[in-house]
């Protein structure tokens, strides 16, 4: 059901870990629906992404998409990083089945809720950014059978 | 392991070669239609009539008495809807319990839709119906009660004889799902006081697409399927022939020698429990320790997520399922898990492991090894992990 590029990420994970005292840090998600990922980032004095690191709890695509993330917003600027998207994240994983593509709205919740942190900690704003919701299942309806 | 390690027989079963062997001549040869006057057809007509018998003999049961279906789900629905509507002017109230397999709740769905009453008997925390719920629940106007055999997931075997006492008292109908139990643990509808069962042969090392469904003399359902006159005018469609013949070897496999594999399979479940519990930490075992399906296994990890942990098995050849929202295709994980108490994380983190008598303990030895580097990787891993190691050093 997945392909090759999210079963690669998936057994092997890049940038698996913590960050010690890190610039921004965002959890997102709810072990109620069986997903829960952090984010941890190191930002440099020019706002550029030092490392990234995360931790996830959650499916095969959970994983992948987390692991993917790191690797799109490693390198970039703040800003550039706002760019990434769910659909890049999934277009660079060649793609998720469809009921996994929450997964990927959640990978890019949780880049956003540490980017959130940084902000907050270093009283900034950052143009575009939101104030990411904890839980990307909010205001989904029930689906019925 | 170089070789596949298959445990995964409460979804499905390797067809036994017995049943292979004595399907094959049904596919090409005695390939005609047992409703057809000519010889050819009365070929299929004997080997469908043998099936029955066996199966009739199985449960202690009359050969007028079974009725093949599709399989396990097939034979749910019709039970439950057709004396549903049988009894429809008796009474609109059903009892079953909150751990059905989907085949009983969403068909219960259905005929809540159509204005009847459904209650959903609670488990305790290892998975069995409380009793005095069932007796408190009964209504004048209570028409059917339908409590599963054993649980599919978590294997706890339920009071059969209590509630059969219970409908047979009361002059309910007593339906059964049986699919996990039956050709496992013995079964006579007669002593057990029950009205229907339904039961399906690929759990049970027979062909995939067929099943039964007993239903006692004198139970007034319809049919379900309409059409033809086969199976007594109430299952309509050609007989699957090779279907039956298939599932008549497997019974005769199942029954022959049924309890020394049970205790077989007993013996490597319990090894499996016992070496998990002591190994892998923050771990509980699910359903009733000894009122338990001799084939299952199943436990609860915190701090992982199944999928995850089902596919790393795989990687490692292994062959299980898992209770979590991501198996399931919906948010929510197993409604058996929620019922017996567990927190939607837990629940989301549990392992299913059903043996067969196939399996071996040098098998099992490679599983818990497999599942505790797993567990240990997919914890290191998990910000949930991260959270409470943070928790306990405070």
């Amino acid at each position: 059901m997945y392909s090759e590029k999210v079963m690669d990420h998936f057994s092997n994970p890049r940038n698996m870990g913590e960050i010690e005292n890190p610039s921004g840090v965002g959890t997102v998600g709810n072990a109620k629906c069986g997903d829960i990922m952090r984010m941890y980032l190191d930002i440099d004095e020019n706002h550029i992404i030092r490392d990234c690191k995360f931790k996830t709890f959650g499916c095969g695509a959970a994983v992948a998409t987390s692991s993917m993330a790191t690797e799109l917003v490693k390198g970039k600027t703040i800003e550039e990083a706002l760019l990434v998207t769910n659909k890049a994240v999934m277009e660079a994983l060649d793609g998720l089945p469809p009921v996994k593509v929450h997964c990927s709205l959640l990978a890019e919740e949780a880049i956003h809720a540490a980017l959130w942190d940084y902000a907050e900690k270093n009283g900034i704003t950052i143009e575009g950014l939101q104030k990411p919701k904890s839980d990307i299942h909010e205001g989904e309806e029930e689906e019925e059978y | 392991m170089e070789h596949l390690i298959y445990l995964d027989n409460a979804a499905t079963t390797k067809c036994a070669p017995e049943a292979v062997q004595a399907m094959l001549p049904y596919f090409s040869e005695h390939y005609g239609n047992p409703s057809s006057i000519y010889r050819l057809g009365s070929e299929g007509k004997k080997a469908v009539s043998g099936a029955r018998s066996t199966i009739a003999k199985s449960l202690n049961a009359d050969l007028a008495e079974i009725y093949f279906t599709a399989g396990g789900s097939e034979s749910d629905n019709w039970a439950l809807v057709a004396a549903a509507e049988a009894y429809e002017s008796k009474g609109k109230h059903i009892i079953t319990s909150a751990i059905e397999h989907h085949a009983v709740l969403h068909t219960c769905d259905y005929l809540k839709k159509r204005g009847f009453q459904i209650t959903y008997i609670d488990v305790d925390e290892n998975g069995i119906i409380k009793l005095d719920e069932l007796k408190k629940a009964i209504r004048p106007d209570t028409i059917l009660i339908s409590v599963m055999f054993a649980n599919n997931e978590i294997g706890t075997i339920q009071p059969i004889a209590e509630i059969g006492a219970i409908a047979r008292e009361h002059g309910i109908l007593f339906h059964t799902d049986a699919v996990q139990a039956y050709g496992h643990l013995p079964i006579d509808v007669e002593e057990l006081h029950i009205d229907m069962l339904s039961a399906s042969a690929h759990k049970i090392h027979g062909p995939k697409g067929i099943g039964f469904l007993y239903i006692r003399k004198g139970v007034k359902i319809r049919s379900f399927i309409h059409g033809g006159a086969q199976e007594r005018g109430r299952r309509a469609g050609t007989e699957n022939v090779p279907g039956a013949v298939g599932f008549e070897a497997a019974v005769k496999k199942a029954f022959d020698g049924l309890e020394e594999r049970a205790d077989k399979e007993r013996e490597l479940r319990d090894y499996l429990i016992e070496r998990l519990e002591k190994e892998v930490p923050y771990c509980r075992l699910n359903g009733d320790r000894t009122k338990r399906l001799p084939g299952n296994v199943n436990f609860n990890f915190q701090f992982i997520e199944g999928e995850s942990l089902l596919i790393m098995l795989d990687m490692k050849q292994i062959c299980a399922s898992s209770g979590s929202a991501c198996t399931s295709g919906s948010l929510d994980p197993s409604h058996v898990l929620l019922a017996i108490g567990l927190p939607h994380e837990i629940a989301h983190g549990s392992l299913r492991l059903t043996l067969s008598e196939e399996n071996t303990i040098e098998e099992l030895d490679y599983v818990v090894e497999s599942v505790k580097e797993i567990v240990e990787k997919l914890r290191q891993m998990s910000p949930l992990y991260e959270d409470f190691v943070k928790r306990n050093q405070k």
